[in-house]
């Protein structure tokens, strides 16, 4: 193979690594939207606080208690916050939830920098993910594989919820149809709360993966969530698959314009949102939602 | 012809409101004017205004740069103050250029402040200075590094304790050179994409083509890039000697992490530096070597000094962004009381005099008259080993100090062929 083509086929292998972290953040973000109508600007925040909870967990009882206690917690407070603050406005103005959660994101933040300082803390890839894998000509982070993994089994986990079980039919027909759903006499608010906690949830999941290889400070989630939101953009409102497809495409997008285009690598993935957005303005594979429209 | 207007025209006409508001606010004058506790308090105090980014990607540093201000003023107030007055010291976030400029020019306006201190953005900064030459009012650079500053857009109102590029290329690039990384070399440049990253790239390149090295590739990265992954398999791809890294802030946190994740064998080190970004990486990733321009274990009395009271006060050892707005501020505060004056005029003239200040290092500094740059010593910093390592502050070993006791202290501050300035009349 000649030379050029492999730096280029490890680049795209490399994009699709990245992409998928972004995945963790953005289908939290979709599902929490489809269902409630909320678009939550403070799941950047959650994020940061699940890379925090992983950094304390992780340096007193080693990283798998970390990988556990994370996301458990966070998903714990987005239980609370649920509850507490964003149940009140889901039939409300969707102004007055973007300005909630826009002020959550700011507290969050902010309380992250009065607690822990406003420098970065360090926390480092565990020993037995340290190292390079080499197959062949491609050097792959042993790590970075492992967020792979991890990242593969939670989207088939939730995909599985989601077109598997009660629950996820549940809150399928809720997306579609809230009213439907209570007329038919189920409530949807257990499911609000559940689907809030899964979201929030993957957003600790992503804060502890992403801990040891980014810096952990409290500015974290706002850089992460416009990346997350670009994706979910482009992948489409209330579409699984969209998400996934436009995580990975953000980041193969990315890697490539590094390659061939360095000071446009940021600027790539609003290109494509744009591009997306003028040919079809729904996004990839975003289904028409009537109470959307 | 006259006419007289209808009564009705009169009540609806906007003379009338526009009376009331002035009222009212004459209103809350007199009312401010009758509160003599604060009029008092503003004629018995100096107003020190800071700013510096407490948010993005310079946050960490700018959170430094507010604990040094504080513990200078804390100790100038509890040593009698400047010529018996109290320093008011008022700090905020300037968040990007716009928002420091329209919050300089209120301290200015509405605070009235004497003097301005900080920032960190070299973008910030010369927004900054604008509106201090404007209202002739002195600003302190404490951390914008860019040389244009000091050259093309240098002003006689600012001053500069940060270090240009020029000083920390200058520096570490001796260093470089003494372990065979620049000359008859490739180096692989990561630079910033702001003001400050294409300074520093622009000063480095002309280090490196005058010292027989050659630039290979330099990669811009938008500030706030957080994934370094593709950057690493480029740089592998190119093969270089060496790897720079012009970056800044959380950009070098990642850079560092994220070297060490991919195990690139390439030697590697930057032409920037903070203390800060780098302690975030964590022991056993950081390595390199690096400019500083000042360190917690910088050998002297005062440094010592200023080190404990630090410690005492914020229960962690000082980054040097806290050094610099420590130290701009005692020397603000120094020219102020050597001059019985608060005047701009007056600092500014006791400065060019270029007399030598304390400024927690082996030797003394001045400001040099005709950029106003701070000149001084400044070090080089490597990896301690991780069997050395005490606690997440203690990761690097302090080199030298650059220049050499024998040299000038300005041979490694940018010339005036380099970066001629001229002060705007």
């Amino acid at each position: 193979m000649p030379l050029e083509l492999v730096f280029l086929i490890e680049q795209l292998l490399n994009g699709l690594l990245v992409g998928v972290a972004y995945l963790l953040i953005a289908l939290g973000l979709s599902l929490i939207f489809s269902l409630g109508g909320i678009v939550n600007l403070a799941h950047g925040g959650f994020y940061a606080i699940g890379a925090y909870i992983a950094v304390e967990v992780g340096n007193r009882f080693g990283f798998p208690a970390a990988f556990v206690a994370a996301p458990l917690s966070v998903a714990l407070i987005g239980v609370v916050i649920e509850r507490v603050l964003f149940a009140r406005f889901y039939r409300a103005d969707p102004i007055l939830s973007l300005l909630l959660t826009f002020g959550l994101a700011m507290v969050i933040e902010q309380a992250l920098r009065m607690a822990f300082g406003a420098t970065p803390i360090p926390f480092a890839i565990p020993q037995f993910l340290r190292g390079q894998v080499f197959i062949g000509d491609f050097i792959y982070s042993r790590y970075r594989l492992a967020i792979l993994l991890v990242a593969m089994a939670a989207v088939l986990g939730l995909w599985l919820l989601l077109q598997r079980t009660a629950f996820g039919r549940v809150v399928r027909a809720g997306v579609q149809n809230p009213d439907m759903v209570g007329a038919l006499g189920i409530s949807l608010r257990p499911y609000l709360t559940a689907v809030a906690a899964i979201g929030i949830g993957l957003a600790g999941l992503a804060g502890v993966m992403l801990a040891p290889i980014s810096g952990v400070h409290p500015a974290m989630g706002a850089e992460i969530l416009t990346a997350a939101f670009v994706v979910v953009v482009i992948g489409g409102l209330g579409s699984f698959w969209g998400v996934v497809a436009a995580g990975l495409l953000v980041g193969v997008v990315r890697g490539l314009t590094v390659y061939f285009l360095p000071p446009a690598a940021e600027a790539s993935m609003y290109m494509l949102m744009l591009l997306v957005l003028l040919v079809r303005p729904r996004g990839l594979f975003g289904e028409r939602i009537l109470r959307f429209e | 012809m006259t006419e007289k207007p209808h009564p009705a025209t009169i009540l609806s006409a906007p003379l009338p409101r526009r009376r009331v508001l002035q009222g009212l606010g004459a209103a809350a004058l007199v009312g401010g004017i009758g509160m003599p506790a604060i009029v008092k308090a503003q004629a018995d105090t100096i107003t020190f205004g800071h700013l510096t980014p407490l948010t993005g990607f310079l946050g960490p540093l700018g959170a430094y740069g507010q604990m040094g201000v504080q513990l200078a003023v804390e100790e100038i107030n509890g040593a009698g103050g400047v010529n018996g007055r109290k320093i008011n010291l008022i700090m905020e976030d300037s968040v990007n250029p716009a928002t420091a400029s329209s919050k300089a020019e209120r301290y200015i306006e509405r605070d009235k402040a004497a003097v301005i201190i900080g920032e960190i953005s070299s973008a910030s900064c010369l927004a900054i200075s604008q509106v201090a030459a404007r209202n002739k009012i002195v600003f302190v650079n404490t951390g914008g590094n860019s040389d244009a500053l000091r050259g093309k857009d240098c002003n006689r109102y600012m001053f500069h304790v940060e270090g240009a590029n020029t000083q920390y290329v200058k520096a570490v690039g001796a260093a470089m050179l003494r372990d065979g990384l620049i000359k008859g070399k490739k180096l692989f440049f990561l630079t910033a994409d702001y003001a400050f990253g294409h300074d520093l790239s622009r000063v480095a390149k002309l280090y490196i083509a005058a010292n027989g090295g050659e630039v290979i590739a330099d990669e811009l990265v938008p500030t706030d890039a957080s994934d370094f992954s593709a950057y690493m398999l480029k740089i592998r791809q190119m093969k270089p000697d060496v790897v720079i890294s012009n970056l800044a802030g959380n950009q070098i946190t990642n850079f560092i992490k994220q070297y060490a994740e991919f195990g690139l064998p390439f030697p590697f080190g930057g032409f920037g530096f903070d203390t800060a970004v780098a302690w975030g990486a964590g022991k056993g990733n950081f390595g390199g070597v690096w400019p500083c321009i000042w360190h917690h274990d910088v050998d002297t009395a005062s440094s010592k000094a200023f080190v404990a009271a630090f410690v005492k006060k914020f229960g962690k050892p000082p980054e040097n962004q806290a050094w610099g707005d420590y130290v701009a501020t005692k020397t603000v505060a120094r020219a102020m009381n050597e001059t019985k004056s608060t005047d701009s005029a007056q600092i500014i003239g006791f400065f060019e005099k270029e007399p030598k200040l304390d400024i927690l290092k082996g030797r003394e500094g001045y400001y040099r008259a005709w950029d106003h740059q701070l000149i001084q010593e400044m070090y080089t910093i490597t990896a301690k080993p991780v069997a050395q390592v005490k606690d997440q502050w203690d990761l690097m070993v302090l080199g030298k100090a650059v220049p050499g006791p024998n040299d000038a202290l300005d041979v490694i501050a940018p010339t005036p062929a380099e970066n001629a300035c001229s002060f705007p009349v």
